[in-house]
This record gives structure tokens, C-alpha cells and sequence, in this order.
């Protein structure tokens, strides 16, 4: 599909998942991603894949475990509380370094919470989210045309370092309407040799297990993970800066929020402003660099999240702490308006010298 | 404008059914005094007709929707009130229908009513940009899965075969011939082609009817 189509978020996400070679989907319906689901039912039947909706999103997370472990490029897809069900299997195939595709469009919470957007899961999904020591990639698309590009990323991403990757979307960007193209340079996915395909009594054969019963093993697991974290965290970070070089107030955003954000800025700097954007692309690895850059230079850093605030979090650390930092936070499903930004923009541009 | 009482607009998910019966709806008003809008879409709780709620009362027209469309809320219910549409003929009505097979089942419940009636126009609406109705056979694929499920014949084609708001007047033209062959696979006439207000200048002369576009959460 090389061609400009109108798609949903939630649609291109379908397609550029099949586009990267990903044959294997397992769901459940959930809103606001239930899209997904329904566009993988139409197509996958015609090129030859698997859709099939399993009986519970915790089903849904051990299948991709199965078909990940055979090699295969794999996605699943749900929304916050869904989320939480596969966090389990989201543990299992971190321990078991499989590469998969998990797709989170956000709705408010906690609990069942509602069903309209949010980014209240940013904790969850850039701390792992489920039990024990472990990252996944977390990559955060703000357009439709995004949706698609991070996702044939994702698939690059966890094959080249087995480990689990995220779409963190949200209900808005997921439901919202946008011209996309597909041409992307498909890269074929990498040799598996560890991928359990049957040994054909040509090879010893491959066991992908989370289950370490001897400590000292089980420590050596962990660290060689947190090795390749490391090399992650120096190699993956992607950030867009917008207008930052000389900005006084800078925004920092990510998917929806940077949206609402850049308008913002554009009318900040209509008026005179100095305003710029930081917009993380990948959650996990935060990009760290960009942020540190801005010390010294930036007079006040204003996080906008659609949730109580929680990548703020992240900002303070990257900073450490050394450019005041305010919020400007809808939570519940509600989405902050430009012309709100804009105001927090000129209050903190009047905000005077920073007294160190 | 020529309109019957009761005009139903259905077609592909994101084809833009509710966009253009929004517009319908505001137009018909001009001319007459008595107009409802009903939002039987079940399927999808973004993007509706009840989003539009304060622009519609504003211009006088009364909105019949689920008493949770909007809401934190998802069921799939209709209110009683639905049933006006098919008992009280002293009103102009226009349906907003969900998406696909899916959103025209709830129709099913009216179309014995609108059937006996037979004062009515379905609108099929058309988006040759939609990945999964690029051409005539995928439309007509949606078409008869439309029909079975609601049990309503088509009566005219809508083309708003658009790329959002960066439609150029090219993409509309390049539709042209997309809208004419499944008009005559189907025997349907093309009731309107919809451009959005940009673009309505540049081609004034070719038979379009601009509509305007709802609003997105992000825009100021």
C-alpha cells in the first residue's frame, strides 16, 4: 500500500504491523482499540495470517508467548485494564527475551476507569509493569502516519534486541482520522536461532523458558539483561525538538499532548514568546540527552500529560532537578487545550530569573 | 434541496456518515422547522454525532442519541425516543448509522417501519481513500453487508472520497471515476460529491456541495 489512504490510528497501526511481516494476531476487544482488532480480522484471513480473539486478554499474551518463541512476528493489541491482564505474560516474555509487538491505547484509570483517552500508563509501561527486573521499548507515536512508522519500528526494535516493544497510544490518536502512506524499507526480520522451530534432529534444541530455580544463574540472567539495556539506552533514544535552541519556556510532551502542545508554542511565538517543544519518541529509552542540554539554557520546563503526571518524573531526573518544572495535567479521559498550555506558557515566560 | 422525510446515512466505518449528516441536517433546517437527528451508532463511542451536541441545539435541531453516547459509558443502547422517527411524520428526520454490517443491524429495528412508509433516501456513503474501499468491488462488498443487516435498500451515493484536511482538489477529481463506476455496478445515482471548505473555491464549477468538518480535540 504505497499510495496516500484516510486511516483511523488504530488502523494504520493493523496495517503497518502486517506491512513489517507480522502474521499473528491475538486479541480481545476493548475500547478504545478495538479497531485493531476488527481490521486484522478482515485481512489477516486474505494474506494467509492468524487472527484469532482469544478468550481473555491474559489467553491473548500467552499466545503471542508461543508464537513469539517459534520465531514468528508477533502483535497483540488493548487498552489500559487489558493492559494490566497481560502484564503477567508481559513479564514471561521479558524473562524469556522474546521479541513481540503490544499495543496500549490508553483510557483513563485506574481501574476500569473510562473509556475516553489518557496517558495514565506511563508509569506501567515505561517501569515494565509487570513483576520483576525488566524494560521493554516504549515508543510514543502523536499521528496517525507515526502510528504506522513506530510500529514497523517496534518490530525492528524488539527482534534486534529481544525484548518486548510498545506502542503507547492513546483513545484520541487511536480514533483519530489522518492521511497515511506505507512505503517503508522493510528490513526482513533477523535469523532466530534460538527460536524453538523444531531441531529436525540437525541441532540440540532451543528451550525459551522464564523458570531460573538456581540464583546464581538467575543473577547472571539479570545482569547480562541490564547489559543490553545499557546499549539501548545509548543507541535507541528518539526525541523531536521543536524551536528549542533558543527557548526560555520549554514543553514537554509526548503523543496527544505534544499535539495540543505545538500549537502552543506556534501562537507562544506569534505573540513574542520564546517557547519551544521537547517531544519524546521512545518513553523507554527516555531521551535523557535532550533534556540535560536544556540546563542552563532553559528558564522553565512545562510537562503536559494527560494523567496526574508522571513523565514529569522523568524530566526532573534527566535534568536533575536543575530547571523548575511545572505541570499542566488533565487526567480522567479529559485532554488540556491549547489555549491552556498557552497561558502556562506566558505565566512561566513572566516568571522572572531563575535564582541560581 | 429535494429530500424525503426520513434521510439515512450509511456506509463504511470512517467514510465521514456522520460528518455528512450533520451538514444535512443543518441544511435542512434552512427550509424546515421540524428537524431530528438520531445517532443510532452503537458501535463506536468516538467521533458521533453527540459530539456535536451544543452546535446542533444551537441551530435548532434535536438530537436523539443514547443517554451515554459521550460518556464514560460504553453500551451499546438506543433511546426509547428513537421510535419518534418512524411514529411521528410531522418531522424531518435524518439517521447517523454506525460503521459497517455492525452499525446498521440497530437500523433493522426502524426498517419495517421506514420500509412501510417508503419516504426515504439511504445515502451510501463513499470514501475512495479508505484502505479498505479503494475500489467498486470492496464497496459493494460493504453495500450488501449494509443491506442484509438493516434490511434497507441504498437509494443514492454520497462521494466524499477525501484525505482529511489536506484534500487538494486533485484527490477529489481522481474520485470521479471511482464514484461513476460504482453508480453503474449499482444502478444508484450520486446524490452529492462533498469537499470541505478549503477546496470548494477551486472547484466551484464541477458539481460539489461543501460540507464542513467537526472538530479535533487538538485543535485550537
Amino acid at each position: 500500500m504505497s499510495e496516500k489512504v484516510l486511516m483511523k490510528g488504530n488502523e494504520a497501526i493493523a496495517e503497518a504491523a502486517i506491512t513489517a511481516g507480522c502474521r499473528h494476531y491475538f486479541g480481545y476487544p476493548i475500547t478504545p482499540q478495538t479497531e485493531i482488532a476488527a481490521y486484522m480480522a478482515k485481512r489477516m484471513p486474505k494474506i494467509g495470517g492468524t487472527f484469532l480473539q482469544a478468550e481473555s486478554e491474559i489467553a491473548a499474551i500467552n499466545m503471542v508467548y508461543g508464537a513469539a518463541s517459534a520465531g514468528k512476528r508477533v502483535m497483540t493489541s488493548s487498552s489500559s485494564p487489558g493492559i494490566s491482564l497481560k502484564s503477567e505474560g508481559i513479564s514471561y516474555l521479558a524473562g524469556s527475551d522474546l521479541p513481540a509487538v503490544i499495543v496500549n491505547a490508553q483510557r483513563g484509570g485506574p481501574g476500569l476507569g473510562g473509556i475516553q483517552p489518557s496517558q495514565s500508563d506511563y508509569f506501567q509501561a515505561t517501569r515494565g509493569g509487570g513483576h520483576g527486573d525488566y524494560h521493554i521499548l516504549v515508543l510514543a507515536p502523536a499521528s496517525v502516519q507515526e502510528m504506522a512508522a513506530l510500529t514497523v519500528k517496534a518490530f525492528d526494535l524488539a527482534d534486534k534486541w529481544r525484548m518486548p516493544a510498545m506502542i503507547l497510544a492513546d483513545g484520541t490518536i487511536g480514533q483519530v482520522m489522518e492521511p497515511v502512506t506505507f512505503d517503508f524499507d522493510i528490513a526482513p526480520a533477523p535469523e532466530k536461532p534460538w527460536a524453538t522451530t523444531g531441531t529436525e534432529l540437525r541441532r540440540p534444541h532451543n528451550i525459551v523458558n522464564s523458570l531460573c530455580l538456581q540464583p546464581e544463574e538467575l543473577e547472571r540472567q539479570n545482569f547480562a539483561r541490564f547489559d543490553r539495556y545499557a546499549q539501548v539506552e545509548k543507541e535507541e533514544p528518539l526525541c523531536e525538538e521543536y524551536l528549542t535552541e533558543d527557548a526560555d519556556v520549554v514543553v514537554a510532551a509526548f503523543g496527544i499532548a505534544a499535539r495540543v502542545s505545538k500549537n502552543a508554542v506556534d501562537e507562544a511565538r506569534r505573540q513574542g514568546i520564546k517557547a519551544g517543544l521537547i517531544r519524546p519518541i521512545t518513553l523507554w529509552p527516555f531521551p535523557k540527552a535532550n533534556f540535560a542540554k536544556l540546563v542552563g539554557k532553559t528558564k522553565a520546563i512545562i510537562t503536559v500529560e494527560l494523567s496526574m503526571g508522571q513523565m514529569v518524573e522523568d524530566v526532573l531526573l534527566a535534568t536533575k532537578c536543575r530547571i523548575p518544572v511545572e505541570k499542566c495535567n488533565r487526567a480522567g479521559g479529559m485532554i488540556p487545550s491549547s489555549e491552556r498550555v498557552l497561558r502556562e506558557i506566558v505565566e512561566a515566560s513572566q516568571g522572572g530569573e531563575i535564582p541560581w | 434541496m429535494e429530500h424525503k422525510r426520513i434521510s439515512i446515512f450509511c456506509g463504511h466505518y470512517g467514510s465521514g456518515k456522520t460528518n455528512a449528516a450533520i451538514c444535512f441536517a443543518e441544511e435542512l433546517k434552512k427550509t424546515c422547522e421540524n428537524v431530528v437527528i438520531a445517532d443510532l451508532d452503537i458501535v463506536n463511542p468516538y467521533y458521533r454525532t453527540s459530539d456535536s451536541k451544543t452546535e446542533l441545539e444551537e441551530k435548532g435541531i434535536r438530537l436523539i442519541c443514547s443517554p451515554y453516547a459521550g460518556s464514560n459509558v460504553d453500551l451499546p443502547a438506543l433511546p426509547q425516543e428513537i421510535y419518534a422517527i418512524t411514529d411521528d411524520q410531522r418531522i424531518q428526520a435524518v439517521l447517523d448509522v454506525g460503521g459497517d454490517e455492525r452499525g446498521a443491524l440497530a437500523l433493522g429495528r426502524l426498517a419495517p417501519a421506514i420500509l412501510r412508509e417508503n419516504n426515504y433516501d439511504m445515502f451510501m456513503v463513499i470514501n475512495m481513500y479508505r484502505p479498505l474501499t479503494p475500489d467498486a468491488d470492496s464497496v459493494l462488498e460493504v453495500k450488501a453487508e449494509i443491506e442484509n443487516a438493516c434490511g434497507i435498500p441504498f437509494t443514492a451515493i454520497i462521494n466524499n472520497s477525501n484525505l482529511g484536511p489536506e484534500t487538494t482538489p486533485d484527490d477529489v477529481r481522481a474520485s470521479f471515476a471511482y464514484a461513476d463506476r460504482i453508480s453503474e455496478k449499482t444502478g444508484l445515482p450520486i446524490a452529492a460529491t462533498t469537499v470541505y471548505p478549503p477546496i470548494y473555491e477551486a472547484m466551484k464549477g464541477e458539481g460539489v456541495t461543501c460540507i464542513h468538518l467537526q472538530k479535533k480535540p487538538f485543535d485550537m
